[in-house]
């Protein structure tokens, strides 16, 4: 019983922070539309700004709660600035575009951090009124963990006042079930809107620096607190505060618990609640539908058409070229040939669900990683061939793919992309929490090909080879029926339904194709580079499949060959001349969406809209 | 072919559809018309699957079709149009027709034949039949509005049907393509024995085409017949202009 209390008031704690960067999140995603990946890296910042500023503050009471409101309204204003300065701009583009924009702010926040506060992680004493443990049913409970507890309602209460009683709360409710007629009401938007930017980071860097003296500031809190946010978000309901306040407790709890119990499938066990409260609630516990419900995806219809006899020609001549290529490049070029040639095939089972698919997969490293570790462990533990492990990665990663692929099918624009997120993020931890299997952090090594392909020649014409196939295939699945359903699904869902054809189905069925690919390329990946790491599933990589994507544009086929061709070289590159590429790649983003916000895709929007619109 | 018992549907409060009972014989032409928010829409989503009934029986070619979703109601050789013409805007007019032939065959899950090399002819036959096949290499994106409105009968016709369902076939277009438009798809019904169910706005279009008016008002019948009996009905009369005047005869197209 005492065990069972203890680990309550543990979770509740927990849930408060969490619930301060989920609030702010859900604040700003209402009125904005926009979903801000770099809120967890204001949560991160808050953090650090409370270690330095309560650290130059006098001791005592005061100066921490000093520190901790003054690193708050820091925050803040760093937000109002991100808004002012950068997102403004970005509020007519498509959704994909603004998270890219807002991962890039992580990427440059990342290294900006590093610079500022050094790689050590930092952690902060407590005033001494907040040291001491109270005796609660035989057992000690710090008193800190108290006022935790009794943070989140008090907020929760702050927050209901500020938009029930105030003018400006009214606004932003209005805005954020309709900010176009608030608008048509002559409430200047740009100002309401850093004011909300300015709350939401607040909120942020308040919860960030609540908990500093619990937990340690350092480098990699900002995208463990975003995914977590994002999973409360959307289980509490897009845009509900009490909804965020709820589904942090459930979360925080459940994981208090999971932790002391099964502290293994902690992660699998938000996963699971999220995916029940989807199925049975799918806009989260308390949230409405979406007012508007704009598709990511819907924006990138335009005609494709198949190869004519000079592209063939040209195909068939550059798979030459790179099949005779190990004849003259030398072990390093060829290193980044095979790496081209793999992310290819991974950058193209992504284009295939979000070009012709429509369905835009923000966590597609969960199915490259699922293949990579499913090939890996087949070597290392069952010791099978070579080519019979990576037949098992497409199993692999296409059975993740059917699990996932049926809630993504029911669910739309941000709650799609926060779920297909939120399982990358579950993936990875699973990958460095599971260190029996998976080998943790240290991932699994010694994963070569089998003896008669070790030649760098065959090997790389096996890669070779597969990635082709699977490319090829790709590209007739495309312009075969499947393809051309798809878009109809895309296109006019109710034309397509009216036609006998279950638009669900066919996009569930693209989804599990897509997965089962992008499982090939990871499998094929562990085996060129020797082993499995928990990297493989990260975040990065998952934005990098966008990127490659989007650099080539995601209206033509052969766009994201391109695209992974451009961006491994130029990554390549980067990492090698400078040991801020992060900074780097983070500014190229953001200058690569401000400088065309409409892209490829707006424009392709626009030219296939409906005349009659 | 198509049989209506006792279809109702409530919104919250409001009885959007209370009991409407109907058929349609094979080969008819029927208008189901009636003033703005008479339960028209709702009637017709009900029929095409988009809605579920609260009570009450539908069946299409002596199969119950109740509550089925639109895909299963298109397998009973039930063919639509839709209000705002829906077609796929990345593919060709050609591609369009070709993607409900692909459909209706079921074979939608190849992944290596070229889905424009499959059923050419039929495709372009269909599209001759509407007048679209000069066009059928254009995008489907960038036609005029009533020319997808052709394409979309051409795609309707593809899976063969034996009944037609048009939503406010003639919306948003010009007075002459209207009547051109329901000619079009009044002769080719007539010449293959399609039955058509249409709701309809234009009085001149109903009253040339139809030859039976349902009347709905406040969700329920309250008139069918003859274009002739429906037009001289005091009570059609009544709920479309609160007087006794010969219902089309001023204000048709207005």
């Amino acid at each position: 019983m005492d065990f069972i209390v203890v680990q309550f008031l543990n979770g509740v704690a927990s849930a408060s922070s969490l619930f301060l960067v989920a609030s702010g999140l859900t604040v700003i995603f209402g009125v904005t539309r926009v979903v801000n990946f770099a809120h967890g890296s204001f949560y991160m910042l808050g953090a650090y700004m409370a270690y330095t500023l309560t650290s130059q503050l006098p001791r005592g009471s005061l100066g921490f709660w000093g520190g901790v409101i003054g690193a708050a309204l820091v925050i803040g204003l760093v937000g109002a600035l991100l808004e002012f300065v950068l997102l403004r701009r970005l509020y007519r583009a498509p959704e994909l575009f603004q998270l890219l924009a807002t991962f890039g702010v992580v990427l440059v926040v990342q290294d900006l951090t590093l610079w500022t506060w050094g790689p050590e992680d930092l952690l902060a004493s407590r005033p001494l009124s907040l040291r001491g443990a109270v005796d609660v049913m035989g057992r000690s409970v710090p008193v800190y963990d108290l006022v935790l507890i009794a943070v989140g309602p008090v907020v929760l209460a702050a927050l209901h006042l500020l938009f029930h009683k105030t003018r400006w709360g009214t606004l932003v409710r209005a805005a954020t079930q309709d900010r176009e007629m608030v608008e048509a009401l002559g409430v200047e938007q740009s100002r309401l809107f850093t004011a909300v930017f300015f709350l939401g980071s607040l909120l942020a860097g308040l919860g960030g620096a609540l908990q500093l003296p619990r937990e340690a500031a350092s480098l990699n809190m900002d995208l463990a607190q975003i995914t977590e946010a994002f999973v409360v978000v959307v289980v509490g309901g897009m845009g509900s505060i009490l909804g965020a306040y709820l589904a942090a407790l459930l979360i925080a709890i459940l994981q208090a618990f999971g932790i002391a119990i099964f502290p293994k499938i902690t992660l699998v066990l938000m996963f699971l609640v999220m995916a029940v409260v989807l199925a049975v609630r799918p806009y989260g516990l308390l949230g409405r539908p979406q007012a508007v419900a704009r598709v990511g995806g819907s924006s990138l219809a335009v005609a494709l058409r198949p190869a004519g006899s000079w592209s063939k020609t040209a195909a068939a001549v550059v798979v030459a070229v790179l099949a005779l290529s190990p004849l003259v490049l030398g072990d390093y070029s060829m290193t980044v040939l095979t790496e081209v040639t793999i992310l290819a095939l991974f950058a193209a089972s992504l284009h295939f669900l979000m070009g012709p698919g429509g369905v835009v997969s923000f966590g597609h490293a969960a199915y490259f990683g699922v293949g990579s570790y499913a090939v890996a462990m087949a070597i290392k533990y069952s010791g099978l061939p070579m080519l019979v492990a990576v037949v098992g990665s497409p199993v692999a990663a296409g059975m993740l793919g059917v699990a996932v692929g049926w809630f993504c099918v029911r669910l739309s624009g941000v709650y799609l992309a926060m779920l297909t997120l939120a399982v990358a993020q579950i993936v990875w931890s699973t990958a460095i929490q599971w260190d029996g299997l998976t080998g943790g952090d240290n991932g699994l090594l010694g994963i070569w090909p089998d003896d008669w392909a070790r030649g760098r020649w065959v090997f790389y014409l096996v890669i070779l080879t597969i990635s082709a196939g699977g490319i090829l295939l790709l590209r007739r699945a495309i312009f075969a029926p499947f393809g051309y359903a798809l878009r109809a699904a895309r296109d006019a869902p109710l034309r397509a339904e009216a036609s006998g054809i279950n638009p669900g189905i066919v996009q569930w069925a693209a989804f599990v194709l897509s997965s089962a690919l992008a499982g090939v390329a990871g499998g094929l990946f562990a085996l060129a580079k020797g082993g499995v790491f928990p990297t493989y599933v990260a975040i990065g990589r998952s934005i990098d499949a966008l990127l490659m994507v989007l650099l080539g544009g995601v209206a033509t086929v052969t766009g994201p060959l391109v695209g992974t061709a451009v961006f491994v070289a130029l990554q390549d590159e980067l990492s090698r001349f400078t040991n801020v590429w992060r900074f780097i790649l983070g500014c190229v983003i953001i200058l690569m969406v401000l400088a065309f916000p409409e892209g490829v895709v707006g424009f392709a929007a626009r030219w296939r809209r409906d005349p009659d619109a | 072919m198509l049989e209506v018992e006792g279809l109702a549907k409530s919104f919250g409060g409001v009885r959007a559809v209370q009991g409407v009972t109907f058929s349609v014989a094979a080969g008819e032409i029927v208008a189901l018309i009636g003033p703005n928010g008479a339960g028209k829409s709702t009637c017709f989503n009900m029929l095409n699957g988009q809605l579920r009934p609260d009570s009450g029986r539908i069946v299409i070619s002596g199969r119950n079709s109740t509550g089925l979703p639109p895909r299963k109601v298109a397998r009973l050789a039930v063919g639509r149009t839709f209000q705002v013409a829906q077609t796929y805007g990345s593919m060709t007019v050609r591609e369009n027709v070709q993607m409900a032939l692909i459909a209706h065959r079921r074979e939608f899950f190849g992944l290596w034949r070229r889905a424009s090399d499959l059923h050419v002819e039929e495709a372009m036959a269909l599209l001759d039949r509407v007048g679209m096949a000069e066009q059928a290499d254009r995008s489907c994106g960038v036609l005029a509005y009533g020319d997808a409105k052709r394409v979309e009968l051409a795609v309707a016709l593809a899976g063969g049907p034996k009944l037609l369902l048009m939503d406010e076939p003639t919306a948003g277009m010009a007075p002459a393509e209207r009547t051109a438009l329901m000619a079009l798809a009044a002769s080719l019904a007539r010449a293959q024995g399609i039955a058509i169910l249409f709701t309809e706005h234009d009085m001149d279009v109903v009253f040339t085409h139809a030859e039976r008016v349902l009347v709905l008002d406040r969700g329920r019948i309250i008139a069918q017949g003859t274009p002739e009996t429906v037009r001289a009905d005091p009570a059609v009369r009544a709920v479309y202009l609160g007087s006794t005047a010969p219902v089309g005869a001023s204000h048709a197209g207005s």
